[in-house]
């Protein structure tokens, strides 16, 4: 789960991070007055969940009044289109407006787990403000790494080792561990996934500032943190996935016109594959997982039904835990409340495959039935060009 | 021959809610010597005649179960896992989906470099057609054969398995490791005990977009194996930085692409099927070929 930027930075100000002083607002209104309060040069910076926000104008600077409400009304209540967001871009409802600083210095600090070593791993690079993935393709070696042992937690000389590696002075190393030091127990208190400063600054008077921040949650850990769900903005998140994850579905909106329903998430992807493969575009990616019933199969087909772009609709269904008739009873479900117009490829293999076939067959539906993956994937893309 | 399980494994049941009760009820079918459940406060009593225990240590000691079943919910799984392995069990295969991913670290890093094998979690289970059944896989789609399945999805194994049963080639152990980022046996360590087996004559192995996995198994495989791999890697058309299910199939700072994955199985001499309705013929003809 994603946040904004000013939850992230609020949160992360609780673990002894120091942020720039600044202030939420939601109408201009509201913006001028935080700048007023702030007083002197401000940023306004749009919030939304998408990276790249400077490049796509939604960080300015502005001097007086007037032109932090000329900013204000320029963004707010408008997509922001970004690299990150896609073409429909992200709606902007929130500001954060900020004190600006002098920087002196840009530094790049993150935290994931490392797949690999199964650890959380601090990375750093005193080459800050670009994107670290670019960073890593072209000067890896401009970026340091340092697994965390779980027993020993995070270390000061870790911080220390960073800090003086990317040339920092006696007194910045030890602010630079002490933010080092709360990133990490915030990352292990509230089950973070990612926690981002890009970038932290050094400031002309040599103080170190978290100048953005951003904080991702393990959709798996939210159980235990109501705190951090209510932080949730599903505005931000597309609707189809939202209503998707509100029924245990696993849905990606893709921009091709085949829509596709699958259960499990590697066949499911292989699904897509396979159509590619034939020339085709899948319109989705979607699991329908393994404990489901007739309900959220409805549920699911009707979210691919509700997509306009798609042209044709192929069902990969290889019943392990997942029954057949029980896919089948939920796509004639939806049907049926939301009729069918455009061509539906079904392939049905594995548990109660006989019932299956049946429930479709005395449907009546115009299904055009596949016996295996390459004819279902065949098939689908020929319809879809019909 | 097979690896990891067989006829004579002895395995213990934990989490036997309505999904627990189903799949044992399946593995019970199938021939898996289930000697015991764990349900707290249900100890002395027994469920289709599996008798019950209040702990796995109770569960171990009275039955010398060698294997557990995990199908505890996500919250009290990892406590689950670290139960079994404290209790002395060996292959401890986990089911549960959803686990969070800081809870499976901490498993890990106690696992490792002990002598217990950590099957999952979020996978389908392990597979010795014919013997054993540990999991959650249609047993119909299996036969006892000479060919290896490691795989990081679940029904798309049984895609694979089902390509290879039709085409006459039966299968010696199918092991689904599951879809976390963080989890028990890796490909390397799978493939390791399958070039020893003298009872496979190849391996499938079914990865997808996420991680450095499939590189790592390909380099190791090139170093380590006399036996033929074949490999299929999902996830060709996902797009970057968009979680595909599974929580470690995501394409994330541009690594993790299934082109890279491809390229690097191809370079170290594993027979990649271009689609994953190819993978049972490429076996076929990676046995030819040998």
């Amino acid at each position: 789960m994603k946040i904004h930027e000013y939850q992230a930075k609020e949160i992360l100000a609780r673990y002894g991070v120091r942020v720039p002083r600044g202030k939420v607002a939601r109408t201009a209104e509201e913006a001028v007055a935080a700048a007023r309060e702030l007083g002197g040069e401000v940023v306004v910076k749009a919030q939304v969940h998408a990276g790249g926000r400077g490049k796509a104008g939604g960080v300015k600077k502005a001097a007086g009044a007037a032109e932090v409400e000329a900013i204000a009304r320029g963004l707010l209540g408008k997509p922001l289109v970004t690299h990150q967001s896609g073409p429909r871009g992200q709606m902007v409802r929130t500001l954060l407006v900020e004190e600006t600083l002098p920087v002196a210095r840009e530094l790049y600090l993150g935290m994931v787990i490392d797949r690999e070593t199964a650890r959380v791993t601090i990375i750093a690079s005193g080459e800050g403000g670009m994107e670290i993935e670019e960073l890593a393709r072209t000067r890896p070696e401009k970026i340091l790494k340092i697994p965390v042992h779980p027993v020993s937690g995070f270390l000061p000389s870790q911080g220390r080792r960073l800090a003086f590696e990317m040339g920092l002075s006696k007194e910045q190393a030890e602010t630079l561990a002490g933010f080092l030091a709360g990133m990490y127990r915030a990352f292990v208190e509230l089950d973070a996934s990612l926690v981002e400063i890009n970038p932290l600054v050094i400031t002309g008077a040599g103080e170190v500032v978290a100048l953005d921040a951003k904080l991702n949650f393990d959709d798996n850990a939210l159980f235990r943190h109501a705190d951090i769900e209510k932080l949730r903005d599903v505005e931000q998140e597309d609707p189809a996935e939202v209503e998707a994850a509100q029924h245990e579905l696993s849905y990606v909106r893709l921009d091709g016109n085949i829509g596709c329903m699958v259960n499990g998430a590697g066949l499911a992807m292989a699904t897509m594959d396979i159509i590619k493969l034939f020339g085709g575009e899948p319109a989705n990616f979607l699991d329908v997982g393994g404990r489901t019933d007739a309900a959220r199969v409805k549920k699911a087909f009707q979210i691919i039904l509700s997509d306009p772009n798609v042209r044709a609709i192929l069902v990969n269904i290889f019943g392990g835990i997942v029954k057949c008739d029980v896919i089948a009873q939920g796509v004639v479900d939806a049907v049926a409340e939301m009729g069918l117009k455009v061509p539906l490829v079904v392939r049905l293999q594995g548990t109660r495959v006989d019932i299956g076939q049946e429930i479709l067959k005395k449907s009546g539906l115009d299904i055009i039935p596949a016996e295996t993956m390459r004819e279902a994937a065949e098939a689908v893309v020929a319809a879809s060009r019909r | 021959m097979s690896i990891l399980v067989g006829k004579e494994t002895r395995v213990l049941i934990q989490g036997l809610g309505s999904a627990g009760k189903f799949h044992t009820g399946t593995m019970l079918e199938y021939g898996t010597q289930v000697v015991a459940a764990v349900s707290p406060g249900k100890g002395g009593t027994s469920w289709e005649k599996v008798p019950l225990f209040n702990s796995v240590h109770q569960a171990v000691r009275e039955t010398a179960a060698s294997a557990s079943c995990i199908f505890v919910p996500a919250p009290g799984a990892a406590d689950a896992v670290l139960e079994a392995f404290e209790a002395g069990v060996r292959v401890i295969v986990c089911i549960t989906e959803g686990i969070p991913t800081l809870d499976m670290l901490k498993v890990k890093n106690i696992l490792s470099g002990s002598a217990a094998v950590l099957i999952g979690p979020n996978c389908p289970g392990i597979i010795t057609p014919g013997e054993c059944k540990i999991g959650i896989m249609p047993a119909a789609i299996h036969r006892p054969g000479r060919i290896g399945v490691l795989s990081r999805s679940g029904t798309l194994t049984y895609e694979a398995v089902d390509q290879l049963t039709r085409l006459g080639l039966g299968q010696s152990t199918c092991i689904g490791l599951g879809g976390d980022p963080i989890k028990g046996l890796d490909f390397i360590e799978g493939l390791s005990l399958f070039e020893k087996d003298p009872g496979t004559d190849g391996v499938v192995l079914i990865g997808e977009i996420g991680g450095a996995a499939e590189e790592a198994a390909a380099r190791w495989a090139r170093q380590n194996m006399k036996k033929p791999v074949v490999a299929f890697i999902a996830g060709r058309t996902a797009p970057p930085g968009r979680r595909m299910g599974h929580a470690g199939a995501i394409i994330a700072g541009g690594k993790g692409t299934a082109a890279e994955k491809v390229s690097v199985l191809r370079e170290c001499g594993v027979r990649v099927a271009e689609s994953p309705a190819d993978i049972g013929q490429q076996m076929v003809e990676a046995l030819k070929a040998r």
